[in-house]
C-alpha cells in the first residue's frame, strides 16, 4: 500500500518476502493453533489415563472380566464385561436397524425426489441431528416406552424362537427399560448422521455413469445398483462407522431408557443393561474419589474404542479418496 | 435366435405399462382391503392399521406391475416405493418427537416459568427456569468465545498454509475429533480441571468441554467456506501489493464470512443442548448464578434430564416445557442458519 511498485516481483510474493513479518507471526499464529488440536487430543488421553490409575490400581477384581460395578473408597470391585457388552450391542442393533432405513432416505433424496423437493428434504432429515439428546431421552422416557409394549410383545410372540428376542420368565414388558429400547432411540439419532454423508457420498457419483446405464435401458433401480451404490460403497461404509462411533458414546438418551442393571444377556427386549456413557451419568452424582476415577477408567474406554471407529471410518475415507465435506 | 431377439425387442420397444389410472386404483384397492381386514377380522388399532396398509401398499402395487409389466418393472416399482418408506420412517419420529414435546410443553410454558426460579418444589406447579437460560447462555458463550477464534485459525491454516503433511495430519484429527463422545470431553475436564487443577465445578469448567465439541464443527465449517472463496479475489489481492496475512484477513475471511457464520451458528445449536459434560462438570443450581468462574450453576439440558426422572407430574411438566424452550432455541438458531445460507453468494443456493 506505502509502496507502490510498477514491476510486479511475484517471486518475492510467493517466498513471503513481502510484509515478510506480519506473514512469519500470522503464519505461527495459525500453526500454533493447529498444534493445539495435537496437544488437545492427546492431552485428553494423558488426563484420562493419569486420573484413571488410581482406581484401576485398587481394583481387586478383573477390569476386563467383572461385570458388576462398586467402587467406593473400601469396596473396589468394577468391571468393564458387562458395561462394554451393553455398550457393543445397542450401538450394533441400532445401526442394523438404521441403516438400511439411511441408504433408503438418501436414495429418495438424491434419486427419486423431485429436484425441488431434495432440498427441502435433506433439511428436515438434517433436522433430527439438531434435536438435543435429552430431549430424545425425555420422549423415549415418557412417551416411546409406553408405545412400545405392541412391538414388544409382537417380537416376543413371533420371534421367541430367536434367542435375542424371547422372554422366558414371562416377564412384563410395558415401560420396559431395555436394551432394546435404547437401540431404538439410537437408531433415530444416528439415523440422521448417516443419511446425510450417504448423501453426500452419492451425490458424488458422477452423471456419466447413471446415463449410460440408463441409455442402455436399464430400469432407475437396475442403475441405482449397477452405476451409483458400487462407487459409494466405501462413503456408505464410512458412514456407517460414524453413525456407530455416535451410538457408542450417546449418553442422556440412552441413560433414560436403559435399565442399568449390569447383564451380559443377548435377551434385548428384558429390563436391564447399562452401557458405558449411561454408567457414568447414572452413578456420578453419589460417586466419591474412587468411584469417579473408576467412570473415568471407563470413560478411556469408551475414548479408545470411539477413536478406534472414527479411525477406521476416516481412512476407509481417505482410501476411497472422496473427499467428505459434512460437519457433522 | 430370430425369434428370441424379435421376442426381445417387442418386449423393449413396447413393453406394456401399468397405465397411472391402474397405479391409483390398485393402491385405493389395496387400501379397502386394509380396511375391510380391520373392519371384519382380528386386527386393531390405529397404528397397526398404518403398517398393515403400508405394507399391502409396498407390496402390493410390485405386485400388480410383476403381473403386467414383469419382473423388472415389478423390482423397480418396489424399490421406489421402499426408498419413500424409509423417508417417512424417518421424518416421522422426528414429527412425533417435535410434535409431542410442543403439546406437553405448552401445558407449563409461559412468560413466568421463563423468568422465575426453580422455587416451587417438586410438589407445586409453578417455578420456572431462568436460572437454566441464564447458565446455559452463558457456558455456552464462554466456549464459542473460546472455539470460534481457535477454531477459524486452524481452518485457515489448513485452507491458507497447508499443503504439507503437518496440516493433512491436523485436518484428519480434526475430523477424527468430531467424533469424540460428549461425555469423554466432559471426563476429560473432570480429571483436567476439577481433579487436576482443583477448580470446584463451574460454569466455565462445563465450557471447556463445549468448547472440545463445538471446535472441530467450527474447523471444518470454516474450511469449507475459505476453500469456496474465489481464486481471482486471493489474485487481485496480491496484485495490489497486500501481504498475504492482510488478504486472509482483510479480503478471504470477510468473503466467507456469512458461511462461517451460518457454521458458527450450527455448531452451537449443537452444543446448546449437550447433556452430559454439563452433568459431570457444572452440576446443578435451583438458582440464579451470575458467575460462571464459581460455583454450580444450572443449564438447560441438566433441568431437563433431573426433572425427567423426578416422580413428580409438576416436575415432569416442567421438563417438557423445559425441552420445548430448549428446541425453540435450536430451531431459531438452525432456521436463520438457513436463511443466511441462501443469502451467502459462495454457495450456489
Amino acid at each position: 500500500m506505502s509502496a507502490v511498485d510498477t514491476t510486479l516481483d511475484t517471486a518475492s510474493l510467493r517466498s513471503g518476502r513481502h510484509g515478510h513479518r506480519g506473514d512469519a507471526v500470522f503464519r505461527a499464529i495459525t500453526l500454533a493453533a493447529g498444534i493445539f488440536v495435537f496437544v488437545l487430543l492427546g492431552a485428553i488421553a494423558v488426563f484420562l489415563v493419569i486420573k484413571a490409575l488410581p482406581a484401576l490400581r485398587d481394583n481387586q477384581a478383573n477390569f476386563w472380566t467383572t461385570r458388576t460395578w462398586s467402587a467406593t473408597n473400601g469396596d473396589v470391585h468394577f468391571g468393564i464385561a458387562a458395561l462394554l457388552f451393553g455398550t457393543v450391542v445397542t450401538s450394533v442393533l441400532a445401526l442394523v436397524i438404521s441403516l438400511p432405513l439411511a441408504i433408503g432416505v438418501a436414495l429418495y433424496i438424491v434419486e427419486y425426489a423431485p429436484a425441488r423437493l431434495s432440498t427441502w428434504l435433506g433439511y428436515l432429515t438434517d433436522m433430527l441431528a439438531a434435536v438435543p439428546s435429552v430431549v430424545y431421552g425425555l420422549w423415549a422416557l415418557l412417551y416411546l416406552l409406553k408405545h412400545m409394549a405392541g412391538l414388544n410383545e409382537f417380537l416376543v410372540r413371533y420371534f421367541h424362537w430367536i434367542p435375542l428376542f424371547s422372554n422366558p420368565n414371562n416377564q412384563t414388558l410395558v415401560y420396559s427399560k431395555s436394551i432394546f429400547a435404547a437401540s431404538i432411540i439410537l437408531a433415530i439419532m444416528i439415523l440422521p448422521i448417516t443419511a446425510a454423508i450417504s448423501r453426500e457420498v452419492l451425490r458424488q457419483v458422477g452423471s456419466a455413469q447413471k446415463e449410460a446405464a440408463l441409455a442402455l435401458g436399464a430400469t432407475r433401480w437396475e442403475m441405482v445398483r449397477t452405476s451409483l451404490l458400487p462407487p459409494s460403497r466405501p462413503g456408505i461404509v464410512s458412514a456407517a462407522m460414524l453413525g456407530l462411533g455416535r451410538a457408542l458414546g450417546e449418553t442422556i438418551a440412552v441413560a433414560l431408557v436403559i435399565g442399568n442393571t449390569y447383564t451380559t444377556s443377548g435377551r434385548v427386549l428384558i429390563p436391564g443393561g447399562a452401557t458405558i456413557a449411561s454408567n457414568i451419568a447414572n452413578l456420578f452424582g453419589e460417586a466419591d474419589e474412587t468411584g469417579r476415577s473408576a467412570l473415568i477408567a471407563s470413560g478411556l474406554v469408551l475414548f479408545v474404542l470411539t477413536l478406534a471407529v472414527n479411525l477406521i471410518a476416516r481412512y476407509v475415507i481417505l482410501r476411497a479418496g472422496s473427499e467428505e465435506h459434512t460437519a457433522i | 435366435m430370430t425369434s428370441a431377439s424379435s421376442d426381445l425387442q417387442r418386449r423393449t420397444i413396447r413393453q406394456p405399462r401399468l397405465p397411472r389410472w391402474a397405479v391409483g386404483a390398485t393402491a385405493a384397492g389395496l387400501v379397502a382391503l386394509a380396511v375391510l381386514l380391520f373392519a371384519f377380522t382380528g386386527f386393531a388399532g390405529t397404528v397397526d392399521f398404518i403398517v398393515v396398509a403400508t405394507l399391502l401398499l409396498v407390496l402390493g402395487v410390485p405386485a400388480a406391475s410383476w403381473a403386467v409389466e414383469g419382473r423388472r418393472k415389478a423390482t423397480d416399482r418396489l424399490a421406489s416405493s421402499a426408498t419413500l418408506v424409509a423417508l417417512v420412517l424417518t421424518v416421522l419420529p422426528l414429527i412425533f418427537v417435535v410434535g409431542y414435546v410442543v403439546k406437553r410443553g405448552l401445558e407449563a410454558f409461559n412468560w413466568t416459568f421463563l423468568t422465575s426460579e426453580d422455587i416451587a418444589g417438586p410438589l407445586a406447579a409453578g417455578g420456572g427456569i431462568a436460572q437454566a437460560v441464564i447458565g446455559t447462555l452463558q457456558q455456552v458463550l464462554i466456549a464459542s468465545v473460546i472455539a470460534v477464534p481457535i477454531g477459524l485459525l486452524v481452518a485457515i491454516y489448513i485452507t491458507e498454509y497447508g499443503s504439507n503433511k503437518f496440516s493433512t495430519a491436523v485436518r484428519f484429527l480434526v475430523d477424527v475429533m468430531t467424533g469424540i463422545p460428549s461425555i469423554v470431553a466432559g471426563l476429560f475436564v473432570l480429571a483436567f480441571w476439577v481433579l487436576g487443577a482443583h477448580q470446584s465445578a463451574s460454569g466455565f469448567a462445563g465450557a471447556i468441554a463445549l468448547t472440545i465439541i463445538e471446535l472441530p464443527i467450527i474447523v471444518r465449517a470454516s474450511e469449507e467456506m475459505l476453500r469456496l472463496v474465489p481464486g481471482a479475489l486471493r489474485e487481485a489481492s496480491y496484485a495490489l501489493g497486500i501481504a498475504k496475512w492482510k488478504t486472509i484477513l482483510r479480503v478471504i475471511v470477510p468473503a466467507a464470512s456469512t458461511g462461517i457464520t451460518t457454521g458458527i451458528m450450527l455448531g452451537i445449536a449443537r452444543v446448546i443442548g449437550e447433556t452430559a459434560p454439563v452433568l459431570l462438570v457444572v452440576g446443578n443450581n435451583s438458582f440464579i448464578n451470575w458467575n460462571a468462574f464459581k460455583g454450580n450453576q444450572a443449564s438447560l439440558p441438566v433441568y431437563i434430564f433431573q426433572h425427567a426422572q423426578s416422580s413428580s407430574n409438576y416436575d415432569v411438566d416442567r421438563a417438557w416445557a423445559a425441552a420445548l424452550t430448549l428446541i425453540l432455541v435450536v430451531v431459531i438458531l438452525y432456521v436463520s442458519a438457513r436463511l443466511l445460507t441462501r443469502r451467502n453468494r459462495l454457495v450456489g443456493w
